[in-house]
């Protein structure tokens, strides 16, 4: 019996999810009831906890003898309770579930830099994987363009509700993505080789710190990439390969940019160096295809990178057929089966996703003070019998179904 | 017809069944003190508790309860607190680097994936570490016919011919691979434009075929001969089809001509399911984990399993390999039931059910005496995804270990573990044309 059934096997004894709707209180006021409230924050486990949102904030948390709920709030009940999930890198939204050419917003090669490219030009909230996602879980998305040019795009970061883009917004041009590597090669032009796509990295930076001499950009072009030598904007490069992995935090060296290494199947093959860059981890979908790029990759990787105290997230990854996207439940799951204790499973799709992505004041955790996002399971989360049965934005319930 | 077929095969001597096999294993081994899920029966999962299991030469010589006699001699491995089960039958896999038809014309009956599969791929170890230990693989479905597909039995073998089922004259077994919907569906000439033109396409081809089969079948033509088989009941039609309406015309060929069918895929079968079971169609069906990436795909689910089930469709789970990775099944039969599946369902369609789809009920998919010793010893509860495989046994043969560092390099990936042993971009051109004819 591993550690986290054992603290199932403690507390599987709250009731159902229970939906009495009253009128008098706000929509965005709802208290949440667990048999365990899985906090992630300093709270730890609670035992019969109680999380009372109000105004779409978290106001009160702790074991329900101790919470008083407002009167005529609405209580939702589960025996596990958890923060929202938080998926460090999807380009959900952009890449329509459809998979047909005018729904994929994720990648324009027609020039291989573009990191002015904006990821709330191209965001579809009404998708149906943004459903899809929401439905299970996850109520933060850090999305946006993806791989498969040197430079593709912006990154931003939604939560999986609202009609329109600007209503799911949290905060715009979070990163720039980049690619190094096969997927970002055209070998009928440039970049065409490996060597190639750094020297274009290289020269482009080179040109935003202000000492390059005539250079073809424009100005939206080269303030993107001023935003990057400035530090405000990380650059979140996908590579895989350990050689591609490494020309990252050589660039990063460089130009003293901010780097966060997406992909990184190679990783648990450099764990030293990765450690001493000091270098934040997206990590590949644990069950991404272990072939191309991706072929020394492992399911065990993201035990191995929490065992060498290096931080790391997972991700749902990009994906160019069925299926059109990954679950980062599903993926935490799997890694929790491969030997990643489940704790720290859970912390890759929330605190230390939300940390990854610069939003742990706000998400990722369940705290007073933080956003009222939470998702609701009838077992353990990451059993693939258990469902999720409920989830909350902002104390607006956007999910009653059994997922 | 599947029932028929059956009942043939049941009635062939289980020594006949071997072909050319060869078996190493020549001491006795009994594994005591297991949780034996044998699926036998018609339902449930035959469980028996501290249960003993002996192999011998390939085959179980003896499976119940602790008090099951043990041969004096056998190697006794104590497998208390463990949990075996029967190997795994992957109804659709694309392992070994298969391939079919080209695109010389849509139908392409001659074809045989047997001619194309690499036998040392490193997709055939990883399938093993997952728990395949029979697998039905396919060609593409780029075409109305891509060919003949390949029972695979996962023994350690260096040929497709040691790695074959057989049957009893010897033949190596296989089904058929028919597609509908719009993946034949092509600009390319030879290749159908509509639905409608891929169903004319069709019926046009099984009416010639039905007068060559009936004729002197002179001059010979290899491709007519597996129709014939087709026709004959012989050879299973394993038929890509997803769109309900889709469902529907591959039913409507299949009473026209007779044949016997088991629908792949069938994304959206759980829209039909009443239909597909008054016809007594079986489903080998696959969940995946979001909907879309095609237009087939749209109303992927993963509810499917379960609607089938309760419609009382007779259905197998399949990984697709690689849309769903092989060592991914029995997640996939957790998802089942989080999809509302019994429990038992879900491990029978991982098992016997697939077995009996196969036509190869009499030698694999559940643990009795007499059958092919291919089982799996689990660390427990096979639908938790805490439990590891720890050994796959094919033939007797102790084929994944996961406590030997090669095997397990398989079983999680790491350094080298995707490396085809070929060059990486062949492959990679390979599996995108494979992607692009799905």
């Amino acid at each position: 019996m591993n550690a986290l059934t054992k603290i199932l096997a403690a507390g599987l004894t709250a009731a159902l999810l229970s939906t009495t709707a009253p009128v008098s209180v706000a929509a965005q006021d709802v208290a949440v009831r667990g048999g365990q409230v899985w906090t992630m924050g300093p709270a730890g486990v609670i035992e019969d906890g109680v999380v009372v949102i109000e105004g779409g904030t978290i106001t009160a948390i702790g074991p329900a003898s101790d919470i008083a709920i407002p009167q005529g709030m609405e209580v939702l009940e589960a025996p596990i309770v958890t923060p929202g999930l938080v998926d460090a890198h999807s380009t959900v939204g952009l890449t329509g579930y459809l998979n047909q050419f005018d729904d994929q917003d994720q990648l324009d090669d027609s020039v291989p830099v573009q990191p002015h490219l904006r990821a709330i030009d191209a965001y579809n909230p009404h998708d149906r994987l943004v459903q899809w996602v929401r439905e299970l879980g996850i109520t933060t998305l850090h999305t946006g363009h993806g791989p498969g040019a040197l430079v593709s795009g912006q990154t931003m970061i939604v939560k999986t509700r609202g009609n329109t883009v600007d209503a799911a917004l949290i905060e715009d041009g979070t990163m720039i993505a980049a690619n190094l590597g096969a997927w970002a090669l055209d070998r009928d032009s440039s970049p065409g080789t490996r060597a190639k796509q750094m020297s274009m990295l290289r020269q482009a930076l080179t040109a935003a710190r202000g000492d390059a001499t005539e250079v073809e950009v424009s100005d939206l072009v080269r303030s993107a990439f001023v935003q990057v030598i400035e530090g405000d904007t990380p650059l979140m490069i996908t590579a895989n390969r350990m050689q591609d992995m490494q020309s990252a935090l050589r660039l990063a060296d460089e130009f003293g940019i901010t780097v966060v290494l997406d992909g990184a199947a190679d990783a648990h093959m450099m764990l030293d160096e990765l450690r001493e860059a000091g270098v934040s981890v997206i990590l590949h979908p644990t069950m991404a295809r272990n072939e191309g790029e991706l072929e020394n990759a492992a399911f065990t990787t993201a035990a191995v990178l929490a065992e060498a105290d290096i931080p790391f997230a997972l991700q749902s990854g990009y994906e160019a057929y069925v299926p059109k996207t990954r679950v980062v439940l599903w993926e935490a799951g799997f890694a929790a089966g491969n030997g990643l204790a489940p704790m720290d499973a859970l912390a890759s799709i929330t605190i230390d996703a939300a940390r990854v992505i610069g939003m742990e004041e706000r998400i990722g955790s369940l705290e007073v003070g933080k956003d009222g996002d939470v998702a609701m399971f009838d077992g353990d989360p990451f059993e693939y019998t258990s469902h999720v049965t409920g989830v909350v934005i902002e104390g607006e319930v956007v999910s009653r179904s059994v997922r | 017809m599947q029932m028929m077929k059956a009942a043939m095969l049941a009635a062939t001597a289980f020594g006949a069944v071997m072909g050319g096999q060869a078996v190493a294993q020549e001491t006795p081994i009994a594994f005591t003190g297991a949780t034996i899920h044998t699926m036998t029966g018609n339902s449930g999962m035959g469980t028996i508790e501290s249960g003993t299991l002996v192999v011998h030469n390939g085959r179980i010589i003896a499976i119940g309860g602790a008090d099951t006699a043990i041969p004096d001699g056998a190697e006794i491995r104590d497998a208390t607190g463990l949990v075996i089960m029967p190997g795994i039958v992957d109804t659709h896999s694309h392992i070994g680097q298969v391939s079919g038809a080209d695109r010389s014309s849509a139908i392409q009956p001659d074809v045989r994936a047997l001619d194309s599969i690499n036998v040392r791929d490193s997709s055939i170890s990883r399938a093993r570490s997952g728990g395949v230990t029979t697998a039905n693989i396919m060609p593409g479905s780029g075409y109305l016919m891509s060919g003949q597909t390949f029972y695979m039995h996962l023994v350690d073998g260096n040929s497709i011919e040691r790695m074959a089922h057989t049957g009893d004259d010897g033949s190596i077994l296989g089904g058929m691979k028919m597609a509908n919907g719009t993946n034949p569906i092509r600009e390319t000439t030879g290749f159908p434009g509509t639905r409608a033109r891929s169903a004319a396409m069709v019926r046009s081809h099984f009416i010639a075929a039905q007068e060559y089969c009936s004729g002197e079948r002179s001059p010979r033509d290899i491709g007519m001969d597996a129709m014939c088989e087709v026709l004959d009941g012989t050879r299973l039609v394993h038929f890509h089809t997803h769109r309900s309406d889709d469902i529907m015309t591959a039913l409507r060929l299949r009473r026209e001509f007779g044949f016997d069918m088991l629908i792949q895929h069938g994304i959206e079968s759980g829209r039909v399911a009443n239909e597909i079971a008054v016809e007594g169609v079986p489903v080998s069906a696959i969940l995946v984990d979001s909907p879309g990436g095609k237009l087939e795909a749209a109303e992927a689910n993963i509810e499917t399993a379960a609607t089938l089930e309760q419609a009382g469709v007779f259905i197998s789970l399949h990984s697709d390999d690689n849309i769903v990775d092989s060592r991914l099944m029995f997640r996939q039969a957790g998802i089942a039931v989080r999809g509302g599946m019994t429990r038992d369902g879900a491990l029978r369609a991982l098992t016997i059910n697939g077995a009996v789809q196969l036509g190869l009920e009499d030698r694999v998919g559940s643990l009795e005496p007499g059958k092919f010793a291919d089982f799996l010893v689990l660390t427990g509860d096979p639908l938790s995804v805490y439990t590891d495989i720890s050994e796959t046994w094919v033939l007797g043969e102790l084929l994944f270990d996961s406590t030997n560092p090669e095997d397990l390099l398989h079983a999680t990936g790491g350094h080298g573990a995707g490396n085809p042993q070929m060059n990486t971009h062949v492959l990679e051109r390979e599996a995108h044309m494979l992607e692009d004819a799905r």
